[in-house]
């Protein structure tokens, strides 16, 4: 349940120095492309509020996000859940189980109603009433509506839940719907991505516990401050595509030395997330790093836009057989056409070779 | 289906078709008119000297540069500009190295033995823009001056609008200026999608008639005996 003391009396309490819980403020609010100054302002702020409840409901989904999140380094996770939030219901990482499991969470809706954050991960199937996720023998689809009733807000982790993800790829056979579908009464953030950033979900905790409300979005519902550009905008590789220097295959001298994926089917041209610039594995690496294409997993329909590793230029433009099905077309029109101008011209020809008419002599 | 999705597939689909079939019907109409019967006698023996025309007709004669001059010049620095952004630039090799591998089955490289050659981006952005300014520069000159503003017609100013927007909407997908990356290359594939549309109905057909209607024109003229 939500403690009653502040965030910042909990850091006191656990031996968390004012300079470290700074650091930690500081490179968040960089990371959301705040200034500077706002890092101490952050750290006041986060400090003295109480720590919200958070239920996190995951519904059709991997488990990737909630992997991802176990992986943040700033903070971790433990911090999260111990000092910035009081995770109330997070069925992967909980220790109770069945009644008691659900008990908590109907406890933590009843004691937190209107003020707690209600992240969702996983899309809703709504075919057949829902019956194809069911948790407690309620399905995803009931549990979303009755647990947004008492949200302040929505945080949509991953993919899944902000846009469908591969739940909803063709032919969609559970009819799979992203939350904003089903809640259109509450405040919802996307933080799309497969699995999403962890730094992005504490970011956007972090703004929240800061400023009270909710980040500055895209029209698609993410946080600007890490969807604000292009994986291809910030990539490092970025200047061999401008140079005209690309890989051709994974393993050529072209991606030996590290330039541009894009005619290997990257597609951060057309990605929007922070990868390029927080990466992953407390600022390692990310995909591009590490040898491979951007796959676009935080946009909408990713898994339906053709293949990973087809280039992005190669538009669907058809096959030899439509292609050879229009040619004949055009070649029938054009001898259409060659033979109705001679029909014409041959009319022509006979009207003017032929006799005038006899006139009527007057005597 | 978003606009880009659309932009990359349905559209570009259509817009392919439409083209084909369109050039097609243009050129086969043109190709099976019936010639007219010439019953004179040739001036001059060995009419396929008249192919020399395709060459002198790329500038004019002296007698009327004064007047052609501008237009020449700035044609021809539209053009290159043009063609080199279209064929020089990776992701326009690609989408051309995709179709000529979807409809013969082997790559550029299968066929001449070397890669097709990329330029960089800035040198593309520069080309674009000379592209630009030339295509301005000439709608200025055909609207300022009296005859040519006369004899102008829809067709005139569609295809220079169809030709226009492509290369706008591509360097501002290249810069990312004015609208969302996907946006812009979606209204990019869109603008190319208007002009392949729009290409074998217009004055735009130009570029697959033009040397050959040169090149009869000038065995004609050679027939004539006319000085070429």
């Amino acid at each position: 349940m939500s403690a009653t003391r502040t965030i910042g009396q909990r850091l006191a309490e656990e031996g968390v120095s004012r300079r470290a819980f700074l650091k930690f403020c500081t490179t968040l609010a960089s990371m959301m492309a705040l200034p500077p100054s706002m890092g101490p302002v952050m750290a006041q702020a986060i400090a003295a509020k109480r720590r919200p409840s958070v239920i996190w409901l995951p519904f059709q989904e991997c488990t990737g996000c909630t992997e991802s999140i176990t992986r943040s380094g700033t903070p971790t996770l433990e911090t999260l859940i111990f000092d910035l939030v009081s995770l109330d219901y997070q069925e992967t990482i909980m220790a109770a189980a069945g009644h008691q499991a659900e008990g908590v969470l109907a406890a933590a809706m009843k004691e937190n109603f209107g003020k707690y954050l209600l992240i969702v991960d996983g899309s809703v199937p709504l075919i057949e009433d829902g019956a194809y996720s069911c948790i407690g023998g309620q399905s995803n689809v009931a549990m979303l509506k009755e647990a947004a009733r008492g949200a302040a807000a929505i945080i949509c982790v991953g993919t899944c839940s902000s846009y469908g993800g591969i739940p909803k790829a063709d032919p969609n056979p559970t009819q799979a719907v992203p939350v904003s579908a089903i809640i259109k009464d509450k405040p919802i953030v996307n933080i799309p991505g497969c699995p999403p950033i962890p730094v992005v979900i504490t970011g956007v905790l972090a703004h929240y516990l800061t400023f009270g409300n909710l980040p500055e979005l895209d029209p698609l519902g993410r946080p600007k401050a890490f969807y604000g550009e292009t994986i291809h905008d910030r990539c490092y590789r970025r200047p061999f595509y401008d140079q005209g220097r690309f890989a051709k295959t994974f393993d050529d001298e072209g991606a030996r030395s590290g330039w541009c994926l894009y005619e290997l089917g990257c597609k951060g041209p057309t990605t929007y997330n922070a990868c390029a610039t927080v990466k992953w594995n407390s600022g390692t690496s990310f995909p591009i790093q590490s040898g491979h294409g951007c796959l676009g997993c935080s946009e909408p329909n990713f898994w339906d836009k053709g293949s990973f590793y087809r280039p992005l230029a190669t538009a669907n433009w058809g096959n030899a057989q439509t292609v050879g099905a229009a040619a004949g077309v055009g070649v029938a029109l054009g001898a259409a056409a060659a033979y109705a101008a001679r029909k014409r011209q041959d009319r022509f020809v006979k009207e003017a070779s032929a006799p005038p008419p006899a006139t009527k002599q007057e005597h | 289906m978003d606009l880009l999705a659309f932009a990359r597939g349905a559209a570009m689909q259509w817009a392919t078709t439409i083209f084909v079939v369109g050039v097609l019907w243009r050129l086969v109409g043109i190709l099976l008119l019936r010639t007219k019967p010439d019953l004179s006698k040739p001036r001059i023996a060995g009419k396929w000297k008249g192919l020399r025309l395709i060459a002198l007709r790329s500038w004019p004669r002296k007698e009327f540069l004064g007047g052609a001059a501008f237009t020449e010049v700035m044609g021809y620095v539209f053009h290159i500009g043009f063609l080199v952004a279209l064929f020089f630039y990776l992701p326009h090799i690609l989408f051309f190295t995709d179709v000529f591998r979807g409809l013969f089955g082997v790559t550029f490289k299968g066929i001449f033995g070397f890669a097709w050659p990329t330029l960089p981006g800035g040198l593309i952005y520069f080309a674009s823009a000379v592209s630009v300014a030339a295509l301005i520069a000439v709608l200025i000159h055909r609207l300022v001056n009296p005859v040519k503003r006369l004899i102008s017609n829809f067709d005139d100013y569609f295809s220079w609008f169809v030709t226009f927007a492509p290369i706008v909407t591509g360097m501002l997908a290249y810069s990312h200026i004015g609208a969302p990356y996907q946006t812009l290359l979606a209204l990019h594939l869109l603008s190319v999608q208007l002009l392949m549309i729009w290409f074998p109905f217009g004055k735009l057909m130009h570029a697959f008639t033009i040397f050959a209607a040169r090149g009869s024109t000038g065995m004609l003229f050679e027939r004539k005996g006319a000085t070429l």
